[in-house]
Formats: C-alpha cells, sequence, structure tokens
C-alpha cells in the first residue's frame, strides 16, 4: 500500500465501497480450488504481505506512536503525551481549514453529482451516434494532472483578464471578481477544478448503472404512462441509490485529500488563510515547519473525520434500506 | 457543449501558450493560437534550472516501474487470495480491504521517516519502492481473477498434473492479460500526475518529476502565462497521445469497475 497512489486509488474504477460488500459474500460462498495445494497461497502472498506490512501498515501504527512526541527532526524527540493534541484543538486554523475543506467539498461535490447524472442520462439514450466517442472524451480531463488544470484554470478565473471575469461582466453578473482574495470565490473556484476533473467520470459510473438497469422495467412504465420525467424520477433515480452512495463517499474521502489545487494558488492557503485545506494545513506543519508530531495529529483528526462520516453513512444507507423494504 | 467544455481547457493552453501576453490580456482576448508556440515550447525546455527532459524521462521511469510491478505483485496475490486455499485468507484480505478506508494522510509522515531511513529521499527509488504494491490493486486482481476463471478449469489442469506455478503462468495469466493491462494503465496514470508524495520526497530539480516541475515555472516567471500554459501543454501532451490508443480501454476498465461493484 502506498501513499503515491492512494489519493487516486480512492477514486478508481473498483469501488473499494460497494465491492467489499459482494467480496465479503463471495469470500464466504468461495471456497478456492480444492485439488490445488493450498499451502503455495502462502509463497504468493508473501511479496504483497511484506511490502505491505513495511510501507503501509507500520506506517499507520508509527503515525500514532508519533502524535504523542515533540518530534525533531535533528534533535531528540520527548514524549509529550496527549500535547499535540491538545494544541491541535485549540489551533483556530484547524478549525479554518476544516471549514474551507466542507465548503469546498460541498461546492464541489452536489452540483458536479446532479450534472452527472444529467448527463449520464443524455447518453443513455440509445439511438445516440457516436457513444464511445462522448465516453471516451468524457474521462480526457480525469487524466490530465492538478498542477496543469490549476494552471489553466487559476488564468481562466484570472481577476483582471480571465475570460470567466469577461464572461460575466459581459452577462452583467459581476466586475472583475476576486477568485483568489474572496472566501467563497476562492472555493468556487477551486471547487471548478475538481468538478472539471472528475465530472466525466462520475458520468460514466452513473451511465454504467443505469445501463445495468433492466429494461423491462421502463418498458412496463411507459405501459402504464409514465412521462420520461417519471420515468427518471422514479425507476432510474431509486435504482441510483447505491451508486450514490458510492460517489458520495469516494467523493468525500478525495474531498478530505485536496492539496495540490489550494496549494499552488497560493503555498500558504491565501493571505486570511481562505483557503487553507485540512491536507494544506498537514503538510505546511510537517514538511515547512517541520512539526512532525503535530502534522501527525492532524492525520489522525482526519482519519476520525472520515471514520464519522463512514459511520454516519453506514446507518444513513442501513435506513433507507429498511424503509425500502418496510 | 460536452466536448468544448472537455476540450476547452487543453485549447486555451495552447492559445496563451502560442500568443503574447498583450493578446491574451486584451478585452476580449484573442481566442485562436498564435505562432509563438515553438519558441515558448524552447523556453520551457531551456528554463534555468528547470530539467524538463530529465523530468520526462524520470516520469516515465517511475510510471513505468510502478505500472509494472503493481500489476505483477498484483496478479500474483490476487490469484492466490481468489483461487488458492490457505489457513486466514479470508481474514487477511477482509482486513486488506478495510484498511484502505483509511486517508493517506495518516501514514505519510511515518513514511517519509521510513523513506528518509532507507536513504531513498531525493531518489526516483523513495516515489517506485513504497508503490510496489497497493491494496487496490491486490483486490482489483482478486475480483477479476475471481470472475473470469471458472474453478473446474483450474481443477482440470490439476487433475492433469499441473502445478500451481505452471497454472498461473500458463493459464491464469494469459486470461487476465487484459485487465491486468488495464490496472497497469491506471496507476501508470495516478503516478505521472501524483504530486502530493513526489514534491515531500524529491529535492534537487534534475530529479524532479514532471508535475513537480510544473509548478517550478510559476515562481520563475510570475505573470507569463505563456510560459507556464506552455509547460502544462508540454507535461500532458504525451498522456493525451497515450490516451487516443488506450482511452477506449480505460472507459471499459471505470465502467465495468462501477458494474460489478
Amino acid at each position: 500500500m502506498a501513499v503515491l497512489n492512494e489519493r487516486e486509488r480512492s477514486k478508481k474504477p473498483l469501488s473499494p465501497w460497494k465491492s467489499k460488500k459482494t467480496s465479503d459474500k463471495k469470500a464466504v460462498a468461495f471456497p478456492g480450488v480444492k485439488s490445488l495445494n493450498g499451502r503455495w497461497g502462502y509463497l504468493y502472498v508473501a511479496p504483497f504481505v511484506i511490502m505491505f506490512v513495511i510501507f503501509g501498515l507500520a506506517p499507520v501504527f508509527y503515525s500514532v506512536y508519533i502524535s504523542f512526541f515533540h518530534w525533531d527532526p535533528l534533535g531528540t524527540s520527548t514524549f509529550t503525551g496527549f500535547r499535540n493534541f491538545n494544541l491541535l484543538l485549540h489551533d483556530s486554523d484547524l478549525w479554518l481549514a476544516l471549514r474551507n475543506t466542507f465548503s469546498i467539498w460541498a461546492l464541489s461535490t452536489f452540483p458536479q453529482m446532479f450534472m452527472a447524472i444529467g448527463l449520464a442520462n443524455l447518453l443513455r439514450n440509445t439511438r445516440l451516434r457516436g457513444k464511445s466517442f462522448f465516453r471516451t472524451i468524457l474521462l480526457v480531463p480525469n487524466i490530465t494532472s492538478v498542477i496543469a488544470i490549476t494552471i489553466v484554470f487559476s488564468q481562466l478565473f484570472g481577476r483582471d483578464f480571465g475570460i470567466i471575469n469577461d464572461f460575466l461582466g459581459w452577462a452583467g453578473l459581476g466586475h472583475h471578481i476576486d477568485f483568489i482574495e474572496g472566501v467563497i470565490p476562492s472555493h468556487v473556484q477551486i471547487a471548478t477544478m475538481i468538478t472539471w476533473r472528475w465530472i466525466g467520470y462520475n458520468t460514466l459510473i452513473f451511465l454504467a448503472s443505469m445501463l445495468a438497469i433492466p429494461n423491462e422495467l421502463f418498458e412496463s412504465s411507459s405501459v402504464d404512462g409514465a412521462s420520461k420525467w417519471q420515468q427518471f424520477r422514479f425507476v432510474t433515480l431509486p435504482q441510483l441509490k447505491n451508486t450514490i452512495t458510492f460517489v458520495l463517499i469516494v467523493g468525500t474521502i478525495g474531498g478530505l485529500q485536496v492539496f495540490a489545487e489550494p496549494q499552488q494558488l497560493a503555498a500558504d492557503g491565501g493571505s486570511s488563510k481562505q483557503f487553507l485545506t485540512l491536507t494544506l494545513f498537514l503538510y505546511n506543519q510537517a514538511f515547512v515547519n517541520n512539526k512532525y508530531g503535530y502534522a501527525a495529529a492532524i492525520g489522525i483528526f482526519i482519519t476520525f473525520i472520515v471514520l464519522i462520516i463512514s459511520a454516519v453513512n453506514f446507518v444513513i444507507s442501513r435506513k433507507i434500506s429498511n424503509d425500502g423494504t418496510r | 457543449m460536452l466536448v468544448f467544455l472537455s476540450i476547452f481547457p487543453f485549447y486555451w493552453m495552447f492559445v496563451v501558450a502560442s500568443n503574447t501576453n498583450a493578446e491574451i490580456s486584451k478585452s476580449p482576448p484573442s481566442l485562436i493560437p498564435g505562432g509563438r508556440f515553438l519558441i515558448v515550447a524552447r523556453k520551457v525546455l531551456s528554463a534555468q534550472g528547470v530539467y524538463f527532459n530529465s523530468a520526462l524521462l524520470n516520469t516515465f521511469i517511475v510510471g513505468i516501474s510502478i505500472a509494472v510491478a503493481q500489476v505483477i505483485f498484483s496478479a500474483i496475490a490476487g490469484f492466490a487470495f481468489a483461487k488458492l486455499d490457505f489457513k486466514g485468507r479470508k481474514g487477511l484480505i477482509l482486513f486488506v480491504i478495510g484498511t484502505m478506508m483509511l486517508p493517506s494522510q495518516l501514514g505519510i509522515i511515518p513514511l517519509f521517516l521510513l523513506v528518509k531511513n532507507l536513504h531513498m529521499i531525493d531518489t526516483l527509488y523513495g516515489l517506485i519502492v513504497p508503490a510496489l504494491i497497493t491494496a487496490f490493486g491486490v483486490f482489483w486482481m482478486r475480483q477479476i481473477i475471481d470472475a473470469q476463471i471458472p474453478n473446474e478449469l483450474l481443477e482440470a489442469a490439476s487433475i492433469d498434473g499441473a502445478s500451481v506455478p505452471r497454472i498461473f503462468f500458463k493459464i491464469v495469466l494469459p486470461i487476465v492479460r487484459q485487465s491486468g493491462f488495464v490496472l497497469g494503465l491506471f496507476a501508470f496514470l495516478a503516478a505521472w500526475n501524483d504530486y502530493l508524495w513526489p514534491t515531500i520526497v524529491l529535492q534537487s530539480p534534475r530529479h524532479f518529476t514532471l508535475q513537480v516541475a510544473l509548478t517550478q515555472l510559476k515562481p520563475m516567471y510570475g505573470l507569463d502565462y505563456g510560459l507556464q500554459m506552455g509547460g502544462a501543454f508540454l507535461a500532458t501532451a504525451p498522456l493525451l497521445i497515450l490516451f487516443m490508443f488506450v482511452g477506449r480501454k480505460l472507459v471499459t476498465g471505470v465502467m465495468d469497475g462501477a458494474v460489478k461493484g
């Protein structure tokens, strides 16, 4: 397990979340090939397990250990107990970063989800020509690097010469909006970069699960005289429930990792730290200020947030599916 | 419209990179490419202290090493998790899947200290070695092998006297070749575009990957957008060319994953 790919992995195609359920079932139902000597298994998983323990598991535990120390990279480190956590919870930057992270997350997740579902519904049309062309084009933004995206969008969003401001001025919606100094405008700028990068990807995910809906459902509903909108609302949407949950969770984990976009706009998170995110906060504490113990505590804080969100999601989706069966 | 929005930022990169700053700053700005792209490209490649060519090479080395290693290790371990009955298999794979929930920020500082102790700071090894395996890759190959290879096939082969390694190399690998390739592509793209970890590990400009090298342009040429965009374009172009050939495969990979999940 490598940090290198973790950010990407959380957004990768085979959903760890939903697949987890299916694999649980399969792991139980699936006995392995009986006539093969199972002991070979140890040899085959050994390289993975060894690397996984060293580069995946050990750092997690070590992180907890470090967070109890005043960790000096050069001199001696001293055990300070919960001091890092105590300081952290009283650090106004933490709460500012939490606010910014959630604001950017909300601005990038919800509009994107509506648009992706709408786009997928358009692309589902079987008579559409050039299907695979559209699908492929949709994925282009996703392979573009965050740095390149930031360079382009920060120019497009420029205060004085950016064409987005030109357009807004022309439409009478505003004049020379500062998409860096303003709190909400800066969040909008970052959210736009994220949306552009991920919307096509999520559209494909929604499209795939729409195509998996049995055709009979649509046929019988149109026999019953349902309009296109009613079909979408009462046939398509309920079938997308799991996918929506999946996209939400992956988006949340990704949202907590937003780092390169704000860092490239301003390494310190802006003049009033208006777009300091949690991960940027962690990075700066560790690799700018050399406060490793403190930064490790921030990592643990972020983990707690992920766990809380997962738990909330678990409860909500349980509740929805219970309501459905009643 | 869809096509326009997906492609426009690339087009814009090229427009800005090939025009003078004055033409981009006037209102309305020039919307068609100018003739300066080659000049700008040459300027990017020869910028003081920025080693764009070696960054390109470094990025290729890192991306390909990671992709190849991930496919091989994931296939081997995925096969064992899917088809071999050994004690603790179920518990182990569930545990691995469980750890995928943990955010990467949790382990990043110890990982940095570890890489430092292994003397891999400021080397490409520091990028490659921690990424040789991922829980995700093993999990993905397990699902693929589970879904694509019927037990009966392997039963039959083993009754005919084929050993486990022989079955793996002669039967399993050829069948999952395509899916392995897609996994490798995703790993390659992720490595190419990664920024957080390379910016932590790498220190001297000669060792930078493309993404880190790109970030050097802004402080150096602050308001020269043409140069920054030229760099962004040059760093993205190889992926766009690759994408023309493998784009469809990636789409299938994304959509298959969604359905199976």
